[in-house]
């Protein structure tokens, strides 16, 4: 077992934990953060994605110890309280899910392309949207939301 | 999916990971963003006793200018390069290349020197790396300094590099290209898949005409590959359509891709001329 220490949505934690364990199986089952969801399990899909020191990561693919002493942002940790970020009030708005499985990493992963970026065109939210997988939507009202997102002006502030 | 047991260890230098790894031999699996590691890992096909993640080395993070070349410590990630100004100003094909990598979540972890290690023929990074004439620094316990492999000595084999057990790659040095023209063409049916194959292409010219020419290789072989015969025919043409098509068609003359689902070696063959031109024009801007 390995002594591990992190931030999550805000919160510090102090575990340990065998080595192999994925940072997505530690979010679900040890910290009971069941909003991060495991989708392909290959590291292709991308509904496993959080923040990680600032940046999206796919959680099935990076190991807890790797993520000791850093921080962690899930889709639990990007509303305001009741408030939502103004990612999740746009895919919300724009209709942008159907059975909702993809949407955790969808929302993690399109606040951070608007941080980078915060007025993408459209090529440059298919291209940075391209490691998430949606199996209902056809992904048109997902890059709607990412660009209302990016129209309300704020989007990866709050988030 | 969930990896079989191992130690895990997190050294803070190179002298400590080096002791690890000669320990420990082919026990032992280095992990630095861990984006090619952890698939093997879920999928059980290694299970090392002893996973060392030289991703807390300081020694090995960042990129700096050597003078004529800029180098790449074995820590750094894809992102990092591509934020980078030096590698934008004087790799033009590196960052083209690294741009195509997988997805952005991938690139944020990855490392430059990481996918190298792995030598995956599918990968993104050999191609250009070998057609920029790169050199590796390999790092063995209680030798002072490390070795220099040239690119063209450090692929061996199908997954398989000079770097030997107990042995850590530190850091890749890449000559300078400043003011060569780059394309990275890559040919896949879906995003962010493995390259079927790919076409490292960099070009300096001269008033119109190809000074010189590099052109490296993504999956046309067991490991990546240049294309001299093309490289030294493009030297001293016009950058017109007409005489680099002529050229670029024989791209895939003599070598042995794999085939597989994604298509037959003579598909692949046939690929890397068409792709081998497209490279070319585009890195020429004619």
């Amino acid at each position: 077992m390995t002594k591990i220490s992190m931030t999550v949505d805000g919160v510090n934690y102090q575990d340990e934990v065998e080595p192999r364990t994925l940072l997505v199986h530690y979010l679900r089952e040890q910290l009971g953060k069941t909003g991060t969801v495991v989708g392909c399990d290959t590291s292709n899909c991308g509904a496993c994605t959080v923040h990680l020191d600032g940046r999206s990561v796919k959680s099935c693919n990076v190991l807890a110890v790797q993520a000791d002493g850093g921080e962690v942002t899930t889709i639990e940790g990007v509303a305001d309280g009741e408030t939502l970020s103004p990612v999740q009030e746009a895919f919300r708005d724009c209709h942008a899910l159907q059975c909702g499985y993809c949407t955790p990493g969808m929302i993690m992963q399109a606040t951070d392309l608007l941080r980078e970026n915060p007025s993408p065109d459209e090529d440059y939210v298919r291209q940075h949207m391209e490691g998430n997988l949606c199996r209902c939507t056809g992904y048109h009202n997902i890059v709607r939301a990412v660009l209302q997102a990016a129209d309300a002006g704020t989007g990866g502030e709050q988030a | 999916m969930i990896p079989a047991p191992f130690d895990y260890a997190a050294p803070t230098t190179v002298e400590e990971a080096l002791t690890l790894l000669s320990e420990h031999g082919d026990d032992a699996k280095v992990l630095a963003g861990g984006q090619s590691l952890l698939p093997v890992l879920r999928m059980r096909l290694n299970a090392p006793e002893l996973v060392v993640d030289i991703s807390r080395i300081e020694s090995l993070k960042g990129i700096t200018d050597t003078g004529d070349a800029v180098r790449i410590g074995a820590a750094t990630t894809y992102q990092e390069v591509l934020d980078s100004d030096l590698v934008r100003e004087h790799l033009g094909l590196l960052h083209t290349a690294v741009e195509q990598i997988a997805d952005p979540q991938i690139r944020h972890r990855g490392t430059v020197c990481g996918a190298l290690a792995h030598a995956d023929p599918a990968g993104d990074v050999g191609a250009p790396v070998l057609a920029l004439d790169a050199t590796m620094e390999v790092q063995s316990r209680g030798v002072v300094g490390p070795r220099q492999v040239s690119a063209a000595d450090f692929f061996v084999d199908l997954f398989e590099t000079a770097v030997g057990d107990g042995e850590l790659l530190t850091a890749v040095t890449i000559p300078k290209h400043t003011g060569w023209g780059s394309h990275y063409e890559k040919f896949v049916r879906v995003s962010h898949q493995w390259a079927i194959i790919g076409i490292a292409a960099a070009v300096r010219a001269e008033g119109g005409v190809i000074a010189e020419a590099r052109v490296g290789m993504t999956n046309m072989g067991a490991k990546p590959l240049r294309a001299p015969a093309v490289e030294q025919a493009l030297a001293g043409q016009p950058a017109t359509e007409e005489a680099i098509s002529e050229i670029c068609a024989r791209a895939g003359e003599g070598t042995e891709p794999p085939s597989d689902l994604n298509g037959k070696a003579d598909y692949r063959r046939h690929l890397a001329g068409v792709l081998t031109r497209r490279a070319v024009l585009a890195a020429a801007g004619a």
